[in-house]
């Protein structure tokens, strides 16, 4: 199996004032093609600058990041930004949907940037639409869908460039129980069908159940590493 | 990206907030508008002159006697009786002369039956409807024979027509009495409206000249003489050569004063263009100012637009955006938005321009360069004050910027 990410003596140090925090003190972590993980910790323990590191929305300040077996680490933005949009896909607690915009045309954001034509944006979109099993919501705006809806469009937004990893921060921290239990079947169902790597950060262990794999952090160091013997379905 | 790309993002962010978009072109539209108006004006403005001093006559050249000390007050110029019509006849061959006219002014009474009418009585030769480029509307004007003889015939204007004979009866033929003197009605002359100087040019009866010297005036001189240079080129060298042939006849040697005066309305013509120009390009100045203002406006909106979108540019960089194509997306939305403003400002410039052109019925006319100018300068305004909010979101930490609240 391929390995998509594979950090090692990870660090990150925030200035703070004058005082300087330690989110990251070296973290060891690698991620296998397929796998489903949950990322845990209680708020401060460094996950969600794992996360963003692990996205490369950041960088880090000691240790080496290896993505689909490239040194990212010392990448310039602009190079970053093109992984970004054509290797990684984001999906947020906030949704994050362009407002006053279809749902379809959401979709097909980061093909814009990734330079796909536009004659395939459309056609790629939908069908991602189609795998998310909501088709019928193509040409609805944000303001139409409920919650559930609008974060199924922005996991059809983060599938649209097939990407090796989809990052998941708290996705359902903004939905009702039956939405987060259908949002996490649909990650599951993603895995289990599609192959498709997939990263989730998450406080709560009812989400985190679906994974096949939790990692807990804890003070900026990873405390766990276990295989979850009791999936939830 | 594209260019083609990056405007389709930036019109489709535009139209996501349609009445923003709109208010914040308002600005350039007017400042456009204003501009196009203005400068429509001027122009309109300019040529209305350039047609009332045209109407006085083309390439004319005016000769005036000088002015003469009366017991040591000095009368301004035409005081003096110098010029002769001999002086005319013999500027008449001159290089460069079309034509010549001798002008004797005269106000009096003029009668026709019962009605009767102050106006200007013009002693002129022949050549003066050729001069002044003033057409007959009905019978002849005066001819050699008329002017040889002193003989007893005018030619009225259209105001004289109107006030001798009201009931709209052809005066040709008829008698009108000047000074006591009987005189038969040749030909009327096409009616030219106000001069330049708003005075009625239609006011005025011609008779030869020297029936105005012989009746009227009982002088051997004239007040002007009109010369009409061939082109307007001469128009410099013809006013040098006529005063230097009235200075030989005068018998006038350095340092003694010109008893006459030269003048040419080609310098009063440049005059007025030049204070049109003036005009212009104060009022395009007040409307660039405008422009100004609609541009601080567009960098205002684009500001707070970069503030309230800080999410949707997280969200553009965590998809792939880079830095540059978010700062070109923005810059492409300032420019959008001033450029479109700019050509609906060159519309509503252009129906205002109609508009005013119909009330004033001034000739009014916009110069296809500044149509150009103004939506060019527009979307340098986009540019200039599209760069910073342009900026300020590229330079976004996309981080941050998704957690913004």
């Amino acid at each position: 199996m391929a390995r998509v990410v594979e950090v090692a003596g990870l660090q990150k140090t925030y200035a703070l004032g004058d005082e300087s925090v330690k989110a990251l003190r070296g973290v060891d972590l690698s991620l296998e093609a397929g796998e489903f993980v949950a990322v845990m910790g209680p708020s401060g323990s460094g996950k969600s600058t794992f996360m963003h590191i692990a996205g490369l929305l950041d960088t880090p300040t000691a240790g080496t990041y290896r993505f689909e077996d490239c040194e990212v680490s010392t990448l310039s933005p602009d190079a970053r930004a093109d992984i970004r949009g054509r290797r990684l896909g984001f999906v947020f607690q906030a949704y994050n949907l362009l407002p006053r915009t279809s749902a379809v045309e959401n979709v097909e954001l980061p093909m814009v940037y990734a330079g796909v034509p536009e004659i395939d944006r459309r056609r790629i979109a939908l069908e991602k639409l189609e795998t998310i099993g909501i088709p019928q919501l193509a040409n609805h705006h944000p303001n139409q869908m409920s919650g559930g809806q609008q974060q199924r469009v922005a996991i059809a937004r983060a599938l649209v460039n097939d990407p090796g990893l989809i990052l998941a921060d708290e996705p359902t921290g903004a939905l009702d129980t039956q939405s987060s239990q259908d949002i996490m079947r649909l990650f599951t169902r993603l895995n289990a069908e599609e192959g498709i790597t997939i990263m989730i950060v998450t406080h709560e262990s009812e989400v985190a159940a679906y994974a096949r794999r939790i990692v807990t952090f804890r003070d900026g160091l990873i405390t766990s590493d276990t295989l979850n013997q009791r999936r939830a379905a | 990206m594209t260019l083609k790309a990056t405007l389709a993002v930036a019109l489709a962010a535009l139209v996501r907030n349609k009445a923003r978009s709109l208010l914040t072109m308002l600005g350039i539209v007017i400042g456009v508008a204003a501009v196009i108006v203005t400068v429509a004006i001027g122009v309109g403005a300019r040529t209305s002159v350039q047609q009332s001093i045209n109407s006085l006559g083309s390439n004319l050249i005016v000769i005036q006697p000088g002015s003469v000390t009366q017991t040591g007050a000095r009368t301004g110029f035409g005081g003096a009786s110098t010029l002769t019509p001999e002086d005319g006849l013999a500027i008449a061959k001159l290089a460069d002369v079309a034509a010549i006219s001798p002008m004797v002014s005269v106000r009096t009474q003029v009668v026709a039956g019962e009605n009767n009418w102050q106006t200007t009585i013009g002693g002129v030769a022949p050549t003066y409807t050729f001069i002044r480029s003033w057409p007959l509307v009905g019978g002849r004007f005066i001819n050699e024979n008329d002017v040889a003889s002193a003989a007893k015939v005018a030619v009225l204007g259209q105001t004289v027509v109107a006030q001798l004979f009201p009931g709209g009866q052809s005066p040709l033929g008829q008698t009108v009495i000047l000074k006591g003197a009987p005189f038969t009605v040749i030909g009327t002359l096409a009616a030219l409206g106000q001069s330049g100087t708003g005075q009625d040019q239609d006011d005025t009866v011609l008779i030869p000249y020297t029936s105005a010297m012989e009746r009227l005036t009982g002088l051997t001189t004239v007040n002007t003489l009109m010369v009409s240079a061939t082109s307007a080129t001469a128009i410099d060298p013809v006013q040098q050569s006529v005063t230097a042939l009235l200075e030989q006849r005068h018998r006038i040697v350095p340092p003694q004063a010109d008893d006459f005066q030269v003048r040419n309305l080609q310098s009063i013509a440049q005059t007025a263009s030049q204070t049109g120009t003036v005009m212009e390009l104060l009022l395009a100045g007040v409307a660039a100012v405008s422009l100004l203002v609609g541009g601080i406006g567009i960098m205002n909106i684009m500001l707070v637009s970069v503030t309230e979108r800080t999410r949707e540019i997280g969200l553009r960089m965590s998809v792939g955006a880079r830095a540059a194509t978010i700062l070109r997306q923005f810059l492409a939305e300032a420019i959008v938005l001033s450029t479109i403003g700019g050509l609906i400002g060159v519309v509503a410039g252009g129906a205002g321009t109609i508009a005013i052109g119909l009330l004033t019925h001034w000739p009014m006319a916009i110069p296809p360069q500044w149509i150009f100018a103004s939506v060019a300068f527009s979307a340098v305004v986009g540019i200039f004050f599209g760069y910073y909010p342009a900026r300020q979101a590229a330079a976004l930490n996309p981080i941050e910027a998704l957690r913004f609240e």
